[in-house]
């Protein structure tokens, strides 16, 4: 099918963008990379009026480590994530998660921010902001705001983002040289969307992980957060025993809820799975 | 109200001055107005990858950009880069292999098998399936294709061009 007809502007200050944000209300749509947003403008699920096209603007660019921080501008693209060494030195977890991400031909051009900004549950970029606890930094009308990844995904698709703000960048805390992480997801071809992954840090001494965070992705109306299992593993030997039982509480923690193709039965027992892979890799 | 917008570009080394409605993908611009039918419009919401062509040096999904975005750019299609010779020993290896049957995924396919031999020209042949992953082929069941880039990716290694099948005159 073919989009229906919308203007396009293309503003080079982020100031311009965010008044035409404003007049434009509800008929307005950023665009960005536009990976998912063509799709559904092809089959007309989604009808603007006009297209404002952020890809000119300075401010939403580049990758910088600022002070204790990795700083991803919102139109860094997966491509540039993947290929980037301060990514690779600063949050490896990203790295290894790039390349799951649809295809190198999507990856060239969909872009970091408008994967956290759109929220989908099954995508890479919202779980690894989690684990990664970043903070969102999002201009307005009213100025700038900072929010934690972990107040930001509230439901499917979803985020506190208001329709007159715009996700400028991110804010990771650089990774310590104890920090381990692991990233996998489950899918039926390289590229689709996971039936469930998990995106996992920890400190590692010896055999005992602290300050595990694991998000779990694909299984839920957002990215979800296993307290309790990381509870569990927090400070002790890591052993089979440790394992079984965190594999066990997972799986009762995480009320998976089914797709259109996988059952949440299934998706429960693929949780444990991932994180069993992911405990084993953690310490290795 | 006239929603057209002018747009320049070079496509395959020639500039292009235009004026097209923004709904309009770059696909439908490429093969509706220049005439460039080698990249094909398949599922036209970025699954099958045979739309793909460069811009600015990089593959994308045809379908999911429009040549408003374009403006400014750089734009490659099969028919430039057969031109060039950049994709010549990928074309001969193709052959060889009888890497395509009714040939809609090929200009996809080839483009996108450019873009790993130049990214990651030490590829296994696993990551070969996972790279072309993103571009569906409904004949040949994908080995044949995988094989021809692998011959290409052994060959560029060991700094030999692959023999063209087909004695040119």
């Amino acid at each position: 099918m073919k989009a229906a007809a919308f203007d396009y502007i293309k503003p080079k200050a982020l100031s311009d963008a965010l008044s035409l944000l404003e007049q434009g209300g509800d008929d307005a749509q950023l665009i960005a990379g536009g990976q998912t947003l063509l799709a559904t403008l092809n089959m007309r699920l989604s009808e603007p009026s006009i297209l404002i096209d952020i890809t000119d603007i300075d401010e939403l660019k580049g990758i910088s480590v600022v002070g204790d921080k990795l700083r991803i501008g919102a139109l860094v693209t997966h491509t540039e994530i993947e290929d980037s060494d301060l990514v690779a030195k600063h949050a490896p977890l990203l790295k290894a998660a790039a390349p799951h991400i649809a295809h190198r031909a999507i990856r060239n051009l969909g872009t970091w921010g408008g994967s956290l900004a759109y929220g989908d549950p099954a995508a890479e970029w919202p779980a690894c902001s989690l684990t990664l606890q970043a903070t969102m930094v999002i201009h307005g009308p009213k100025g700038e705001r900072k929010i934690a990844a972990q107040e930001f995904f509230i439901d499917l698709y979803t985020t506190s983002l208001e329709p007159d703000e715009i996700l400028v960048a991110t804010e990771i805390p650089l990774a310590s040289s104890d920090q381990v992480f692991y990233f996998h997801e489950l899918a039926r071809r390289h590229g689709d969307y996971a039936v469930a992954g998990l995106a996992a840090v920890a400190q590692k001494k010896g055999n005992v992980l602290s300050n595990c965070i694991f998000t779990f992705f694909s299984v839920s109306s957002t990215p979800v957060m296993a307290a309790a299992t990381q509870g569990i593993v927090n400070g002790k030997a890591l052993n089979e025993q440790l394992i079984a039982q965190a594999v066990c509480t997972v799986r009762e923690e995480i009320d998976a809820i089914a797709d259109i193709t996988n059952s949440a039965e299934a998706k429960t027992h693929l949780i444990g799975v991932l994180l069993e892979r992911g405990l084993k890799h953690l310490i290795a | 109200m006239s929603l057209k917008k002018k747009i320049s570009m070079t496509v395959n080394g020639v500039h292009v001055n235009t004026e097209i409605e923004p709904r309009r993908h770059l696909v439908d611009f490429l093969r509706e107005d220049l005439h460039l039918k080698g990249p094909h419009l398949g599922c036209e919401q970025g699954a099958c990858g045979a739309c793909t062509v460069k811009v600015d040096g990089q593959i994308i999904r045809g379908c999911l950009f429009l040549a408003v975005q374009a403006n400014g750019c750089v734009v490659e299609t099969i028919e430039g880069l057969t031109k060039s010779g950049a994709l010549a020993d990928l074309q001969e290896s193709f052959m060889r292999h009888n890497a395509m049957q009714c040939g809609f995924c090929s200009s996809g396919m080839l483009l996108a098998a450019a873009e790993l031999i130049e990214k990651q020209p030490k590829a296994s042949r696993e990551e070969v399936r996972e790279w072309i992953s993103g571009n569906y082929c409904r004949c040949t069941g994908y080995h044949s294709i995988v094989n021809a880039i692998v011959d290409v990716l052994e060959a560029r290694a060991k700094g030999q061009k692959i023999k063209p099948i087909i004695a040119h005159a």
